[in-house]
Formats: structure tokens, C-alpha cells, sequence
């Protein structure tokens, strides 16, 4: 008999809280983390808003009890702090009682650190001690180091969809009998790369974010981090332990349409829920809600949607994308929304789509605009999709 | 466990004649520089111009040695696309950071940030062939080639894939080599490549390059050899624990360190790590030849692909360069493994057989 994968523990830390109680609590109250940044250095930093964390370097370091002269990156701070929560959160004292893995996910690594110093890197010594924090295994290894994990560790980097697929492969491999527990997740933190980046491809909207609205004009960068422990059900019955929600079902397809557009038809997001649908054994009527992966933009939401509609023809289940709290929290997205959806059902709650008005006229499918209370949330089905044609699902469900 | 897998087909663009080369590793350049660099193909002949007109250096030597892999194990769309690089796409990178800086954040090319995402190689070989199947980018320093070959074998084992081409990337600026040097993990002045075991300084001769295989699950015609297992361990507390995990790996393969014929170690001209290779070589592994690899490549974080490259030559081959050759196996070469470590930090090994 195959081994059945079981979440037993969450930690976050995005704009909408420092933890999953304080997260939970905005989800629930709509209070999105989007506003104007304090921390950014860019001149494009009062032309945009942003689900930024409002805590300093030196005070993530302090909530850590890492000495402020330390070389640590912000990305690695916020990793170690969600990291540590559910690691915390699954009950878990002995980390080297099972064989244990740690995957990891960002998109830029500790460039949140290499883009203020380069030109220090290049001209003077005077920061020389983030040169090593610039890679994008850096922040994998600090959490690592953390936590006591020796036995794997290993960092995915595939942009948007990065931290759903560090979650798909430490599911395989504790179903491979190679580990039996994994914290997998994702983290990035806001940088002025990013946001040039992004601002180049002209795809930000100075205003908050309205995903799925016919009048959306783009997302908002945000920054968090996001970590889900992994068990085996084997070791969960040997502990005794009650687990949160199962990983029934996964899945990574590539749009190969272009680099960054996805295609017309969806067709890489089409095939996603498509393979996690079946490798689950569900049924499409036996989705409760979708978290898409809705970043707002122009050409993301028609796609998804229109892959939506391909999958689940004209009864979609109830969707909505928490990007309107978050922003696009990049290579936290995955484990992140993961999270969300754990919360789903866990409260059997659906959060909802902020700021929607309008219906995209060519697809013509509304989300969940209010929060939905005591609806049984048996299983839900949650989008990532990244540059590079890059695109994840993944399927939990209430055991 | 997972299932060995077999290695249909092979394509690597280094410092050395790998990529068009007609015979294996014939005329070994020995190099006297600071950081060893590809000998690039004739691109045009391998990818579309259009394409290849965007494409920086690092995709390049990526998506042509994918697509060399792919026609020698006669593939056209493999089941994933699963790549490992350390540090993604410097020059991309290095180049919108620097414009960022010097433009005060105006004028900028939205095409050299798109190119620096790091899954952009895997994402282009996918999108020249049209595989819309797994594709997946590890990015943890001298572990991304390996948890990209881990992946590829389970998938293979797990049965959804037969297929998979899986690959190990770095490039080298001179601003990056300068950043890296500074810092100790790079030598500062030119080296012999040829002399890199008697170097006397801190620093590793650096390399780049770029190796793809197609692993799949059945023998054919164009089969090198088997890839048997990888594993990766990180900050074991001594070279105790090095070798009790180097030996448990093989027990699980049903092996004793006497059994590997010929161990091709990652020495690099570091002075302070170098010795770790010794000492292991010196503990467990004193019936098996020795070798070396990164006199011919380079320093770089995806450099063991290099090294699966060369090993599956000579596996298929029977031939073993005098230039990799420090302690020459005893027997026939049956059995490889291959062993790297950065910084007594990340620890790795590939077994690798005949088939």
C-alpha cells in the first residue's frame, strides 16, 4: 500500500500576519496587507502599493535572536520564521526522530541584500559578508540550520509556482520511502529587482489589485513566506497524531506558449488540474473551492479561467484569489495559498476574492466576493503558475 | 528505493572539445587563466537564429546541449525537463542590476529579467520542442544537479515517466568570478589547470558548462551506461560521518567501497578542502583508482554534470584520459562513483555502473 501524505503543520508570515492565528484573523476579517511600502529603496516605491511585512531587517533579526552585525537576508529571516512556526505547529520536538527533509523555494534568493550592496561587492569589502547570501539555496540552508534538518535539503526555483512544487516533491519523496517527513514551503521578500522587473513588463497595478474583475489592470508585489509540514501516515499513527488536511492530489505542467504570457487556451494550467485531478481519484464536482492562482493581471485571470472552464465545464466550484490580502508573494505564493486552503478547511470557511465588481466578459464566471462560513470544505484545489510556461496544482482534502 | 536508471544519450559544451567531438576527450586543453571558459559549438546549427539572437550565454549552452542529449537518445519530447544551475543566469542578472544602478531604475529591458529567472533554460528547451510535461529547476548550490537527477529517477521509478532529459548549468562573468574570488571561494591569480592538485592557495579553479542526459528506464542502442543512485548529505561533523554515509549509500545498493573500481573526486586547487577527497580516498576507498575532473572543467556549482558526462564515456568506452587519472584502477572500470563536496558543506555522489 502506497503512503498517504498528511499536513500536519503550517507557518506563515505575509503582510496579513506575523503567524497563521493573526492571518487567519485578517482572511477572516477582510483586512488586506496591501498598501504603500516603508521598507522599499526605489524610486517606483510611492508609484505602487504592496503587501509589505511592516517589520525592519533589524527587527526580524530580534524576533529570531540573531545578532543585528549577522549576515542574514530578509528572505532568509522570513523563512526562518514560518519555517520554525510549523515545525512548532506539527508538534514536532525531535526533528532527527524521522528522517526528515527540508524544500525550499524562492525566486531571487537574498537579492533583497546583493541588489543594495553590488556595487559595494564590486568596488569595496565593506559588505562582503552577503556575497554567499545571494543564492538562492542560502535561505534553505539558514532554516535548515535552524531547525537541526540534516538529512535533505534542497532548493526549487520555477518563479510563481515554486513553492507548490517544493510541496509536490517532498510528497514524492516520502512516498518513496526516502523521507518521512518534509517541511516544504517557499519565502521571497520584496527587492527593487523585482519590482523593475515586473514593472518593465508592465504588469503592476498602481491601485489595489482586482483579480478576476473585467476593469483588473495588473498585480501588486507582496513578500511573506510559507512552510507546510509533510508526514507520512505511517509516522503520524505511530505518534498519535492528528493531522490537518491530506495531499491527495499534485501536478507541474509546462503552456510552452512563451516566456512569460500564458496561452490563449490555458493550455498548461488546463493540463495541471487536469493530472492533479486524476492522480487524486477525485471527481471535479468533488472540489469545494478553488484558490486560484489570480494575480489580476490582464492576461493570467482570462487564461486561468478559460482553463477553468476547459476542466470543470460550466459548474466550477466556488473560486477565489487571496491575492487582494497577500499581493503576489512570488516564490511564497504556492505554499502560502496552500495554507490558505488548509484554513479552508480546517474551518470549513472560503476566503474571498477582494475588490471584484465585474465579470470578465469572455469567460464570464464570478468568485466568492463574501466570506463563506459553515460550508463543508471536503476538498480544495489550489493554482500556481510561473514564468517560463510554469504551471502547478496541487489538491488537499479534509481526512 | 529508486530504480537505476540508463543514460540514452548525452550532450556537453565545456572548456573542453565535449560537444561535436568526434572522439572522447582526445586533445585535453590545458589551461593557465583564472577561470576556465566554454568552447562554444557553431549555435545556429543546433538552435533556430531567431531564438538564438535572445538567447545569453548560459541559455545557449543549456538548450544545446539539451537538444544534443535528446537526438543521441533519439527523443523528441521527453516525459520532464528537470535542470539544475547554482547560480542561474549571471549575466542576465548582473546586467539589470547594473542598468538599475545606473539609469536610477529608468530605461530599463524587460528581457534580461525574464531571462534571469532560473528555470528559464528548462523553459525554453520546452518551449523550442513544444513539451508541455514536468519541468523542474533545483537552485541549491553543488546540490542542483543532483536533486535534479534525483527527481528524474524517481520519476522513472514511480512509472509516470520514461523519458527525461536532466541537466546541470553555470556560467561564469568576470564580475561574478571577481565577487567570488574576493571572497576566498576563487582563486585570485591564473592556475595550470594541469597542476590544480599541487596548488597552494585557497580558492577553486573556476570553471562553467553545461551537460544534459536523457535517463530513462530501458536499454537501447545508444545506451552509455546506468546511473545506479545519487545522494546528498549536508555538514556532516567529520570525515567519520563522510565515509559511514558514502559506505551506507553503497550497502543499500547492495555494494562495498571495494567494489567501485574508479572514484572521480571533485578536487578543484582548493587548498583547504582538497584534502577531504584525500582522506576519504585514504579511508575507505584504497582498492579503487582515483580520478579527477575539474582540471578539465572547472570550479562550478552544477560541475558533477560534467563529471556524469565524462563517467559515462568512459564506462561505454573503456577509456580513461591519463590527464583524470591520479591512482589507476586496478580492474576493468565496471563501476564509477563520483563524489563532490563545496566547502565540507554539501556532500555528494553519483554511482554510476556499465551496462
Amino acid at each position: 500500500m502506497q503512503r498517504r501524505v498528511l499536513i500536519t503543520g503550517l507557518g506563515t508570515i505575509s503582510s496579513i500576519g506575523m503567524n497563521i492565528e493573526e492571518t487567519l484573523d485578517s482572511l477572516l476579517n477582510k483586512r488586506s496587507g496591501i498598501k504603500k511600502s516603508k521598507n522599499l529603496q526605489s524610486v517606483h516605491k510611492d508609484d505602487f502599493v504592496f503587501g509589505e511585512i511592516p517589520l525592519t531587517l533589524s527587527e526580524l533579526k530580534d524576533m529570531l535572536n540573531i545578532p543585528q552585525h549577522e549576515a542574514y537576508s530578509r528572505t532568509s529571516l522570513l523563512a526562518m520564521l514560518a519555517a520554525k512556526e510549523a515545525v512548532d505547529n506539527a508538534g514536532i520536538s525531535d526533528i532527527n526522530k524521522y528522517r526528515t527533509g527540508l524544500l525550499s523555494a524562492s525566486t531571487v534568493g537574498g537579492m533583497d541584500r546583493s541588489e543594495l550592496y553590488y556595487s559595494d561587492f564590486l568596488t569595496n569589502d565593506t559588505q562582503n559578508k552577503y556575497i554567499d547570501s545571494h543564492h538562492c539555496g542560502d535561505h534553505t540552508e539558514k532554516v535548515a540550520d535552524l531547525l537541526g534538518i540534516k538529512d535533505f535539503t534542497s532548493t526549487i526555483s520555477t518563479a510563481c509556482s515554486s513553492s507548490i512544487n517544493t510541496i509536490m516533491f517532498g510528497a514524492r519523496l516520502i512516498k518513496l520511502g526516502i523521507l518521512d517527513r518534509v517541511i516544504a514551503g517557499g519565502v521571497d521578500s520584496l527587492s527593487k529587482f523585482t519590482l523593475n522587473g515586473f514593472n518593465t513588463l508592465m504588469i503592476l497595478d498602481r491601485e489595489h489589485c482586482r483579480p478576476f474583475d473585467e476593469t483588473r489592470s495588473g498585480l501588486n508585489l507582496g513578500e511573506g513566506a510559507g512552510y507546510v509540514v509533510l508526514e507520512a501516515d505511517d509516522i503520524i499513527e505511530k505518534e498519535g497524531k492528528t493531522a490537518i488536511c491530506e495531499l491527495k492530489g499534485y501536478a507541474n505542467a509546462n503552456d510552452a506558449f512563451h516566456q512569460t504570457a500564458s496561452s490563449p487556451t490555458g493550455e498548461g494550467a488546463f493540463l495541471a488540474m487536469t493530472k492533479a485531478l486524476k492522480l487524486s481519484g477525485l471527481n471535479k464536482d468533488d472540489i469545494s473551492y478553488i484558490n486560484v492562482h489570480g494575480t489580476g493581471t490582464g492576461n493570467n485571470d482570462l487564461s486561468e479561467g478559460i482553463a477553468m472552464k476547459r476542466v470543470f465545464g460550466e459548474n466550477i466550484p466556488p473560486f477565489s484569489s487571496t491575492k487582494g490580502y497577500t499581493g503576489h508573494t512570488l516564490g511564497a505564493a504556492g505554499s502560502i495559498e496552500t495554507i490558505f486552503g488548509a484554513l479552508a478547511i480546517k474551518h470549513n470557511t472560503i476566503f474571498p476574492n477582494l475588490n471584484f465588481v465585474n465579470t470578465i466578459e469572455e469567460i464570464g464566471i464570478r468568485p466568492e466576493t463574501d466570506i463563506i462560513t459553515n460550508r463543508e470544505i471536503k476538498n480544495v484545489l489550489s493554482n500556481s503558475f510561473g514564468f517560463g510556461g510554469n504551471n502547478s496544482t496541487l489538491i488537499i482534502s479534509k481526512i | 528505493m529508486i530504480n537505476s536508471v540508463y543514460i540514452n544519450g548525452l550532450g556537453a559544451i565545456s572548456p573542453q572539445e565535449t560537444f561535436s567531438a568526434d572522439s572522447f576527450l582526445k586533445n585535453i586543453i590545458d589551461y593557465n587563466q583564472k577561470y576556465l571558459e566554454i568552447i562554444p559549438p557553431v549555435y545556429k546549427e543546433y538552435i533556430d537564429p531567431k531564438a538564438l539572437r535572445r538567447m545569453s550565454k548560459i541559455v545557449r549552452m543549456g538548450v544545446a546541449s539539451g537538444f544534443m542529449a535528446l537526438k543521441q537518445a533519439n527523443i523528441e519530447i521527453p516525459d520532464a525537463i528537470n535542470t539544475g544551475t547554482g547560480l542561474g543566469c549571471q549575466a542576465d542578472t548582473e546586467k539589470f542590476l547594473q542598468t538599475m544602478i545606473d539609469n536610477d531604475e529608468t530605461l530599463l529591458n524587460p528581457s534580461s529579467f525574464i531571462q534571469s529567472t532560473h528555470n528559464t533554460i528548462g523553459g525554453q528547451i520546452a518551449l523550442a520542442i513544444g513539451c508541455n510535461n514536468y519541468n523542474m529547476a533545483y537552485v541549491h548550490r553543488t546540490f542542483s544537479f543532483e536533486t535534479a537527477l534525483l527527481d528524474s529517477m524517481m520519476m522513472i521509478t514511480e512509472g509516470t515517466a520514461k523519458n527525461v532529459l536532466v541537466g546541470g548549468v553555470d556560467e561564469i562573468t568576470e564580475e561574478s568570478y571577481y565577487i567570488r574570488a574576493k571572497i576566498g571561494h576563487l582563486k585570485n591569480e591564473a592556475e595550470q589547470s594541469s597542476n590544480i592538485l599541487n596548488s597552494k592557495t585557497i580558492g577553486a579553479l573556476c570553471g562553467e558548462g553545461a551537460a544534459f542526459a536523457v535517463v530513462s528506464d530501458s536499454k537501447t542502442e545508444t545506451s552509455y551506461c546506468k546511473i545506479d543512485g545519487v545522494s546528498m548529505f549536508y555538514k556532516p561533523v567529520d570525515t567519520l560521518e563522510i565515509a559511514a554515509k558514502i559506505t551506507s549509500f553503497l550497502q543499500e545498493h547492495n555494494l562495498t567501497p571495494q567494489d567501485i573500481d574508479f572514484v572521480i573526486s571533485g578536487f578543484n586547487g582548493d587548498i583547504e578542502y582538497d584534502g577531504i577527497y584525500r582522506m576519504i580516498n585514504e579511508k575507505i576507498f584504497e582498492h579503487s583508482g582515483l580520478g579527477m575532473y575539474k582540471n578539465l572543467c572547472g570550479e562550478y556549482d552544477t560541475s558533477s554534470a560534467f563529471a556524469t558526462w565524462m563517467a559515462a564515456n568512459i564506462l561505454k568506452f573503456k577509456e580513461i584520459p591519463s590527464e583524470i587519472i591520479i591512482k589507476k584502477p586496478l580492474n576493468k572500470v565496471k563501476r564509477v562513483l563520483i563524489y563532490n563536496q563545496f566547502h565540507n558543506v554539501n556532500h555528494s555522489i553519483i554511482l554510476m555502473s556499465e551496462c
